[in-house]
């Protein structure tokens, strides 16, 4: 914390490039072999992350009757839509995914704005008593996790009509703000003030600089911030499950429980609806990669 | 303001000396998270910590009850059973976690082919649902592998790995690393990337083995992010809750409950002051894992 974080996702793959043609330029002069134990090694080592995901997605295309043979492996045969039919009625999908995209999106926004705002409040003025001791003051949340003060929320939102996906984007975004209140003042440290004070000079308001100036400046870190509060938002099921006490107004990954009481042999219905909740994040990912993978190398070391 | 004022005139303190005021827009950046936090961890940690002084069942009256609750805690079986099965899966899957991550890590950097789409392909599973992916692998333990069991006849896989009071934490761990190698990894990776190739280059010519290699330099040069993985993944492990109410909701019998189920537990049980004397020490547990995460990190986190 002493030393301002100057790496930005950029620098990550700046560093990762850099080195990569080290070793490119190292193979030039002495030819390296590849490693192909290694990557047959790796590939088997890959399946086992694939075989889940395979398993989901055969057993979601299967009959009823092709689901229930006991073979989770075989290929669905004929296609068929019809878990993705039924699950889409039997989970009130769109009502899900609508509650699970508010909350989702309701967190991620609610993360940047506040803790980018908290920030650059407390390092512009950490001469201040009062901004620096609020620095550790939310600082203090990373060492209290969910569970040590869910009973007391529980109660608190039911009596305060919090009991609903507004209170679940209200304690996430608490919960997430710590982490990234850290990653964004160590990233403000590395601002200079020079840049601010040119600004200033244009007679731009504080409030003008922030949004015109700093708030840009900061887009990767919002960045990184913005993928945690995502997949914790989307995929958690303990705060949800808590906290909103409307089944009509749950989330896509409290929603899947229903498998586990009832219907719980429609097993091609059931895989049908985990896909549909899992797949949204998934695809996110996969155009995100770069962001997400830089993200947390770095946001883990921070945290 | 007159006192600044007059400081400045009476006796010429350096300018750094000098307080300027708070512009007020400092203030309106900074309250929200203060009062929002306040409301939404702050007050609900305070009420949970008093009411486990009481005899609260969650509504109606109440008395203090002083250290009852954490008496009848420390000789309840239930709540022992819950801190040794957290503690022990923790432990072990930390392990299997980074020992797996950093092989993977090791590998994913060596002279391999489709190294980024492997990579893709190891991150999956931290952006998929744990709630889901549990249930998954519910199918996958009570369906799949005691049919593969019973086709390959080891007789103890014949029956559910889910339904053996003796091993169905072996299911969670698998499920719970499935699931974190994935941000070890990438830490791993970007601690390998760090290390300059001159090094090997070195070791090479003076003759050591690959084993060597990684054994008395990738090893000891990677040992701050080993740290960081341990620590990071133990504070998370302790929370178990999702992959747990997917695959085995605390069963057979209470064997897999862990300490956030038990606390939780407390919400619907009636025991919502003894649940938060629970909640209070586990709390304290918490604390005491983070300060020597502090301890064990100051000055290394800087990538």
């Amino acid at each position: 914390m002493t030393t301002p974080s100057t790496l930005t996702a950029e620098g990550i793959h700046r560093t990762e490039s850099v080195s990569a043609s080290g070793g490119r330029r190292r193979s030039g002069l002495k030819v390296e072999r590849v490693n192909w134990p290694g990557t047959a090694i790796l590939v088997l080592c890959a399946l086992t992350v694939l075989l889940p995901l395979y398993v989901s997605l055969s057993m979601a295309f299967k009959t009823q009757g092709q689901a229930v043979d006991g073979n989770a492996f075989s290929f669905p045969e004929p296609f068929s839509v019809d878990g993705f039919v039924q699950a889409w009625t039997l989970t009130n999908f769109p009502v899900g995914a609508a509650m699970s995209l508010l909350v989702t999106a309701g967190t991620v926004v609610a993360t940047i704005v506040l803790a980018a705002f908290a920030s650059y409040a407390i390092v512009r003025n950490w001469e201040r008593r009062l901004f620096r001791y609020s620095f550790y003051y939310l600082l203090a949340a990373m060492f209290i996790p969910f569970p040590v003060v869910a009973l007391p929320q529980i109660q608190l939102t039911g009596r305060l009509g919090l009991d609903n996906p507004m209170g679940v984007i209200l304690l996430a975004t608490m919960f997430q703000l710590s982490f990234s209140v850290l990653l964004f003042t160590a990233f403000l440290r590395s601002i200079p003030m020079e840049l601010e004070e040119s600004a200033r000079m244009d007679g731009a308001t504080t409030w003008q600089t922030f949004w015109k100036l700093i708030f840009p400046l900061l887009a990767p870190m919002s960045a990184t911030v913005g993928i945690f509060a995502f997949l914790y938002a989307w995929n958690d099921f303990m705060m949800p499950s808590l906290i909103i006490s409307d089944p009509a107004l749950q989330t896509l990954p409290v929603r899947q429980n229903l498998f586990q009481t009832q219907f719980s042999n429609n097993y091609h219905v059931s895989f049908a609806s985990y896909l549909m909740a899992m797949a949204p994040a998934i695809v996110a990912y996969l155009f995100t990669q770069r962001w997400v993978m830089a993200g947390v190398s770095q946001g883990a070391v921070k945290g | 303001m007159s006192i600044t004022t007059t400081t400045r005139r009476g006796q010429g303190r350096p300018e750094s000396r000098r307080r300027r005021r708070v512009e007020p827009v400092f203030y309106f950046f900074l309250l929200p998270s203060l009062v929002l936090f306040t409301l939404a961890i702050t007050v609900p940690g305070l009420v949970g910590i008093f009411f486990s002084f009481t005899d609260s069942i969650g509504i109606g009256d109440w008395k203090f009850a002083g250290l009852t609750n954490y008496i009848a805690i420390a000789s309840d079986p239930a709540i022992l059973q819950s801190y040794l099965f957290t503690f022990g899966f923790s432990i072990v899957t930390v392990l299997v976690v980074n020992v797996v991550a950093f092989l993977l890590a090791v590998g994913l950097t060596s002279q391999i082919r489709m190294k980024s789409a492997l990579r893709t392909i190891f991150v999956i599973p931290m952006v998929v649902s744990g709630i889901i992916i549990a249930y998954v692998f519910n199918f996958l333990f009570s369906n799949s592998l005691p049919s593969a069991g019973a086709a390959a006849g080891i007789s103890w896989l014949e029956t559910s790995l889910l339904a053996n009071p003796d091993l169905a934490w072996v299911a969670i761990v698998v499920v719970t690393a499935w699931q974190a190698v994935p941000g070890a990894l990438l830490i791993y990776i970007a601690g390998l990337v760090s290390i300059p190739g001159d090094v090997y280059e070195a070791a090479e010519i003076d003759g050591a083995s690959k084993a060597q290699q990684l054994l008395k330099i990738t090893a000891p040069l990677v040992a701050g992010y080993v740290v960081i993985n341990i620590i990071l993944g133990f504070k998370g492990f302790l929370n178990a809750y999702d992959i747990i109410v997917g695959l085995t909701n605390g069963g057979p019998g209470t064997s897999t409950r862990s300490i956030a189920m038990t606390v939780i537990a407390g919400f619907n049980g009636g025991d919502y002051a003894y649940q938060m004397a629970n909640a209070t020490i586990f709390f304290i547990v918490a604390v005491l894992i983070s300060l020597l995460q502090l301890s064990l990190t100051r000055g290394r986190n800087t990538l």
